[in-house]
């Protein structure tokens, strides 16, 4: 009878029930820079409750029963957009997908006046992706729908982070000290922006590595303003002891040309191979928030191997998104 | 303006910074004794308790199907699964504002299809949580029944719903509180009942 005791994450262990509007402030995630760890904590622990949900044979809660999602991508994606709306559907929330190759968009629509249709047809939470940053914070501001960010171009993808660290929590109990290295195009990816904000928040030891052309600049000097991160070109360097080695696509179709000599180099220099790998700690977990490459950032071998936890993500990704949205749609904030 | 600080007499509790008067309607022998006779009334209802899983309704129902398992296993001499039940994601008051949004997992030992489920709970009041919990169980599977097992019936009901198994009948105003204490959430074992304080009109 001692195991019920165990289920709660990341030592939440505290029984008494607590109002989280106490905790939950926001409206809308954007990022996860203004999340405070308490938030975050609260997302891990309602993310452990939906994940039961989706272990059982029938995967459907009542809870959002009326609500309407709408999803807005302005950029392709399978399964971040699919994850979304499988999320709102266990949910028995009503889900729309608005394919913009397909719609208005294309008679020269703007963002703001799309948004403001799916806001008049009723929706309560629009899932957007973009290629432009900061797209996402310019549609909260005009409509009264919540916005979840599902990626907006260098700059963030919150709900891929959230998944990034519940899937380590899952491996690993506990976010502090843990020593993750996320290697690969750190400077184009939002997810590796977005995973910076949140593990250092909670405490990680975060190394970045890349090709020096890849890695932002300025990241290793300590500022006020922006978290601490290790910051090495040197790959084995970066593996050492590592708990957790996240690889990440070469973004080429935000890439000037001229970063990279060649693909094959990058490869040689970069590749996460099973070789480097036994120099990492020895429960290590590989992690890679796809669509991966094969053979250019991550060996096949690596990422199919018995380390890997990539499938896992894609599951964890559904159960984040339930929370979020319960988080967003199960409460009515001042409204 | 009057600022003056005493610490609350014998029989007083603060709410919202309000000294109000407390009324113990049982004490720790009373919880104790209530909860050895509802583990029998379970035993003694079902006939044998092989198929029997306590399920306690987070939060307070949790440690009351624990002390129940324990009670039953002491005189049965066998061993009683015990679940937890989140019925949050259930509730039909989702949206407004006073209930936690804090939700957490639902753990039942095994599957639910061919059990009898005793969902466990401390007040049964409106009726609402235990409509949600009987969604919740009926959506794990198909049990062969379910009862419900409270330690305070307070009445005003608003569905038709009544426990199977009742500790204590305590008619109550809509203007009073339940509260039960419980030695693993609050320290201390008390049922005491409390006028709620500033309500207007």
């Amino acid at each position: 009878m001692e195991a019920v005791e165990q289920i709660n994450l990341i030592g939440l262990k505290d029984e008494k029930p607590q109002p989280a509007q106490k905790i939950w402030k926001h409206k809308h995630i954007l990022d996860l820079d203004d999340f405070t760890s308490e938030e975050i904590d609260l997302v891990m622990q309602t993310t452990e409750a939906m994940h039961e949900i989706l272990s059982r044979p029938i995967k459907k809660v009542p809870t959002l029963r009326g609500k309407t999602v709408v999803t807005l991508f302005y950029e392709a994606s399978t399964r971040t957009r699919s994850s979304f709306e499988l999320a709102a559907k266990n949910l028995s929330a009503d889900i729309s997908n608005l394919t913009v190759s397909s719609s208005s968009v294309t008679k020269g629509e703007s963002l703001i006046d799309t948004l403001e249709t799916m806001e008049a047809l009723g929706a309560d939470i629009v899932v957007m992706r973009h290629p432009y940053s900061g797209a996402p914070n310019l549609a909260s501001k005009h409509v009264k729908a919540s916005i979840i960010n599902a990626g907006d171009g260098w700059h963030a993808h919150p709900t891929q982070a959230l998944l990034d660290m519940y899937t380590m929590l899952k491996h690993k109990n506990s976010i502090k000290n843990l020593k993750v290295t996320i290697i690969g195009d750190i400077i184009h990816s939002r997810v590796a922006h977005s995973n910076i904000w949140s593990l250092t928040k909670m405490g990680a030891d975060v190394t970045i590595c890349g090709p020096s052309t890849l890695l932002p600049k300025g990241m290793d000097n300590p500022q006020p303003y922006f978290p601490k991160v290790n910051v090495t070109t040197d790959i084995d360097k970066a593996i050492k002891d590592a708990d957790v080695v996240m690889g990440l696509r070469l973004q080429l179709e935000r890439q000037q040309s001229g970063l990279l000599p060649s693909i094959r180099e990058y490869s040689r220099l970069y590749q996460i191979t099973e070789e480097r790998l036994s120099k990492a700690d020895k429960g290590v977990i590989v992690m890679h928030p796809g669509p991966v490459n094969e053979d250019v950032e991550i060996a096949s071998t690596v990422a199919h191997g018995d380390k890997s936890v990539i499938n896992e993500q894609v599951t964890n990704g559904v159960a984040v998104r339930m929370a979020l949205f319960y988080l967003l749609a199960g409460g009515s904030r001042n409204e | 303006m009057w600022i003056y600080a005493r610490l609350p007499l014998a029989g007083e509790v603060t709410v919202r910074g309000f000294f109000m008067a407390k009324k113990v309607i049982m004490t720790e022998a009373d919880i104790k004794r209530t909860i050895a006779r509802i583990s029998h009334e379970i035993v003694e209802r079902n006939k044998s308790t092989k198929n029997i899983i306590l399920v306690g309704m987070r939060t307070r129902g949790v440690p009351l199907a624990k002390r129940l398992a324990s009670n039953i296993e002491s005189f049965e001499e066998m061993k009683i699964p015990v679940g937890i039940l989140d019925f949050s994601l259930y509730r039909d008051d989702i949206s407004s504002q006073d209930i936690p949004l804090v939700i957490k997992s639902t753990d039942i030992p095994s599957s639910v299809d061919g059990k009898v489920i005793v969902l466990v709970d401390d007040v049964l009041y409106t009726g609402r949580s235990a409509r949600a919990a009987l969604d919740a169980i009926i959506d794990l599977g198909r049990p062969l029944s379910i009862q419900l097992a409270v330690l305070v019936d307070r009445g005003h009901r608003e569905l038709p719903i009544r426990a199977d198994y009742v500790g204590k009948n305590i008619p109550s105003s809509k203007d009073e509180e339940i509260e039960v204490r419980l030695t693993e959430t609050d320290e201390m074992d008390e049922v005491a009942i409390i006028p709620k304080p500033g309500r207007e009109g």
